[in-house]
């Protein structure tokens, strides 16, 4: 229950950011162009995109929800559900799967107490199995977010996660409200201008 | 207008078109007929389909004539020997991924896609390959969309974007997984369609259909305790003879009610009747508004597609309808209550059916609130296209048919009813009857032309005892976006507005048949034909001013009492309410005109 509490009070707050960035970007651009950008806060904020986000976009902007989910849909980076921080990628091609990749998956499963394709509660970790990451020379390999992991063995799982763990935490301490709020994007300085 | 002209050579012959033109447009001039399933006249370019294809001379690769432009000098070839087996190749692979029921398709006979693998010949499939699978959406009480059948030209995607204002349906996914439908990919009665059925005049294949009700009527006619009584809509008698080689705009009002008749209804009434109901119920709420400062301006309430717009989109102004059902509704609640206790029936065995060239008045039979005579008022909506199917069905030809007349009493009415049937109708019946209850004097001219027409959005000025009143009629749902918001900044006031869902009103309903091969749906000249065919019923009426037709003076006086009474309140009035999904959309950039 205070879990869900959370993410209410977690989402709201997001909500709330997302319609201030609406709000200092709309007098500057027009909408339609506006909706790749405010999609990519929205993402940012969230996570995913949740649908209260996209009535919202169609309300201020008066793009039809329609359109919103179908461009939604077309991209990738977007996503319908949450996802999370750290997405883990564990190679089963060929070359990983005979060096051990499968005892790095299970490893990892027992650690994180998922299924592939699941998400943990916390929204962490996310655990998935891709085909080949292109450097089938020093299986088994895995990937979390953009880091390539080599040469993995089962006993060094914990320790990777626990470093994947500890930095979240650091972040943590930096941020304004509930999310971050990175400011590097051009869009919400120029907000502040108008 | 000194507009740059531009020459080039089609198929050997020479035209010379306005610059801007396009190749399709350019060979159209000269009456070349290039195929094509996903261009429309009055809709953006998609160039999606590419069965259009043409050859340029110095060009690498055949083009779409629908989206190149034309330039000088240049040599187009549109029926090359290369170019007809490409387009077949085109048609083929659409085909492939393509259900192969034909001949169980509702479609089947009526078909853009059909008639393009007829006219090219196709006798094999040569391109088998794995083939899209979605689930139909059945959800809506209007309209079904089967996925499956979709060959993504997106008419559908632009019709209810760009004319309709409604964006209930977009594409979604990429690739092979593209599929068209409302947001968040939910049931269609769970999105913001508000079932005008648009979508289904323009799907070149079986993708977006009427809801067949057909097979629920068959059974109440061959169900021995039940009374089936029949009303039909003005402008289904201009169009119901299309589908059986009749040109559009003839009056076959006789024959259709024959053929009610052959087909078993117990009892053939005509919307008409309460048409004239309407009016009068109407044109005193309209006096009553003008009198006691009520909300205005007021907005007529015949066209559900636009009710549910309303009720979607501009919440803010339910006050402003008016409150009278529409005449399908006002009939059915008439049918199992005045006509059942003066014929002794009980309402209970009564099936009532509706007649529409509508689909959204499927929709609106089914509302809660639209059971004011204890039972469902309306029990199954037809439209044009299903009864011109149950007319084949038992083989009947109209030429072959009596012209008869309706039933009494609720078959007698006026012009000004017939002329619901058209944009602007409602209101000119309206007027005809408010001037001479206001002023007491009789109407010199009873053809209000100001207010005819398809432009999109039409004013005028009326002088109503000493008082200025000013109308609009509003047809096509985003210039009714556009006129709603211009109302609310201020930039229109009136204090009486006709709004009709379809373009061109009811003629042009999205239950209408749909035209026949190589002429567009909303095809103008098309719809003046019927909107002639409305026209002429009613100049040649006796009676064209509702408060004059006798039956209505009789039902007044022996059942409803007056207009705004209390019995007419509770059967003939209706509420409204706030529906979610909240719809947002922006207003398209100028007034769409037929």
């Amino acid at each position: 229950m205070v879990k869900k509490q959370q993410v209410l009070e977690k989402e709201n707050c997001s909500l709330s950011l997302l319609a201030e960035f609406m709000e200092q970007t709309r007098p500057l651009h027009d909408a339609r162009s506006l909706l790749m950008a405010t999609l990519h806060r929205t993402q940012e904020l969230f996570g995913y995109i949740p649908r209260q986000a996209v009535e919202l976009i169609s309300e201020k902007l008066s793009i039809p929800a329609a359109h919103i989910y179908g461009m939604i849909t077309f991209y990738n980076y977007f996503s319908l559900q949450p996802r999370p921080l750290y997405q883990i990628h564990v190679c089963k091609g060929t070359a990983c799967y005979v060096s051990g990749g499968a005892r790095v998956l299970e490893r990892l499963k027992q650690e994180l107490k998922l299924e592939v394709g699941q998400v943990t509660e916390d929204g962490l970790f996310g655990l998935n199995v891709t085909r080949c990451l292109g450097c089938c020379g020093l299986s088994p390999v895995m990937q979390i977010n953009e880091n390539v992991y080599v040469r993995v063995v089962p006993e060094k799982i914990p320790e990777i996660i626990a470093f994947w763990r500890k930095k979240k935490e650091k972040k943590a301490t930096q941020k304004v409200g509930a999310f971050e709020y990175p400011g590097k994007s051009g869009y919400d300085k120029r907000g502040k201008k108008g | 207008m000194n507009e740059k002209k531009v020459s080039l050579t089609i198929d050997g012959r020479q035209v010379s078109v306005p610059a801007e033109s396009t190749i399709m447009q350019a060979a159209e001039s000269i009456g070349i007929h290039i195929p094509r399933l996903c261009y429309h006249s009055r809709l953006s370019v998609a160039g999606a389909c590419r069965i259009c294809v043409v050859e340029v001379e110095g060009m690498k690769n055949y083009v779409p004539s629908c989206c190149t432009q034309v330039s000088e000098g240049m040599m187009v070839r549109t029926n090359t020997a290369d170019l007809l087996r490409t387009r077949r190749d085109i048609i083929e692979l659409l085909l492939d991924n393509h259900p192969q029921d034909c001949q169980t398709c509702s479609r089947n006979g009526d078909c853009e896609l059909q008639s393009l693998a007829e006219q090219f010949g196709i006798r094999e499939r040569i391109f088998e390959g794995e083939k899209k699978h979605f689930p139909a959406d059945y959800s809506s009480l209007s309209i079904v969309r089967d996925p499956d059948k979709c060959i993504l030209c997106g008419k559908c995607v632009r019709v209810c974007s760009e004319i309709q204002g409604v964006n209930a349906l977009s594409f979604s996914h990429r690739g092979f997984r593209t599929n068209v439908g409302p947001a968040f990919d939910l049931p269609a009665a769970e999105s913001v369609c508000i079932n005008c059925g648009q979508c289904t005049l323009f799907c070149p294949t079986g993708a977006l259909t009427e809801q067949d009700d057909t097979e629920k009527v068959w059974q109440a006619l061959n169900d021995p305790d039940k009374i089936v009584v029949v009303q039909i809509a003005p402008a289904v008698r201009v169009a119901i003879g299309e589908p059986f080689g009749y040109p559009p705009g003839t009056d076959l009002t006789g024959q259709t009610v024959a053929a009610l008749r052959r087909l078993g209804f117990d009892r053939v009434f005509d919307t008409q009747f309460s048409a004239d109901l309407t009016i009068m119920e109407e044109a005193h709420e309209l006096i009553h508004r003008l009198s006691h400062n009520g909300k205005l301006p007021m907005f007529t309430s015949c066209s559900p597609g636009w009710i549910k717009f309303c009720e979607h989109f501009h919440p803010e102004f339910l006050e402003n309808l008016s409150t009278c059902k529409s005449p399908q509704q006002m009939m059915g609640a008439i049918i199992k209550t005045y006509y059942a206790e003066k014929q002794k029936i009980d309402p209970s065995v009564i099936y009532s059916v509706s007649i529409m060239p509508c689909t959204a008045k499927k929709f609106e039979a089914n509302r809660p609130e639209m059971r004011s005579s204890g039972f469902q008022d309306v029990d199954a909506v037809l439209t044009t296209r299903e009864l011109a199917r149950m007319i084949k069905k038992i083989g009947l030809k109209f030429s072959e048919l009596p012209g008869e007349e309706f039933d009494d009493p609720l078959g007698e009415s006026t012009g000004a009813a017939t002329i619901f049937g058209v944009t602007g109708g409602v209101l000119e019946a309206a007027l005809r009857t408010a001037y001479e209850l206001v002023t007491g004097d009789q109407l010199l001219s009873l053809d209000f032309h100001q207010v005819r027409g398809f432009e999109g959005i039409r004013e005028a000025e009326i002088a109503l005892a000493g008082k200025k009143i000013r109308v609009a009629v509003c047809h096509g749902l985003s210039n009714t976006h556009r006129l709603l918001t211009e109302i609310k900044t201020g930039q229109r006031t009136y204090h009486f507005v006709e709004i009709m869902t379809c373009p061109g009103g009811c003629l042009g309903g999205g239950g209408q048949p749909r035209p026949p091969e190589k002429t567009e749906p909303m095809d103008r000249s098309y719809y003046e034909k019927r909107a002639a065919g409305i026209y002429a019923i009613d100049s040649k009426k006796v009676i064209r001013q509702s408060h004059k037709n006798p039956q209505i003076k009789k039902i007044y006086a022996e059942f409803l009492e007056k207009p705004l009474g209390a019995r007419s309140h509770h059967l003939l009035h209706t509420r409204y309410q706030v529906r979610s999904p909240r719809g947002f959309t922006s207003v398209r950039e100028d007034i769409f005109n037929l």
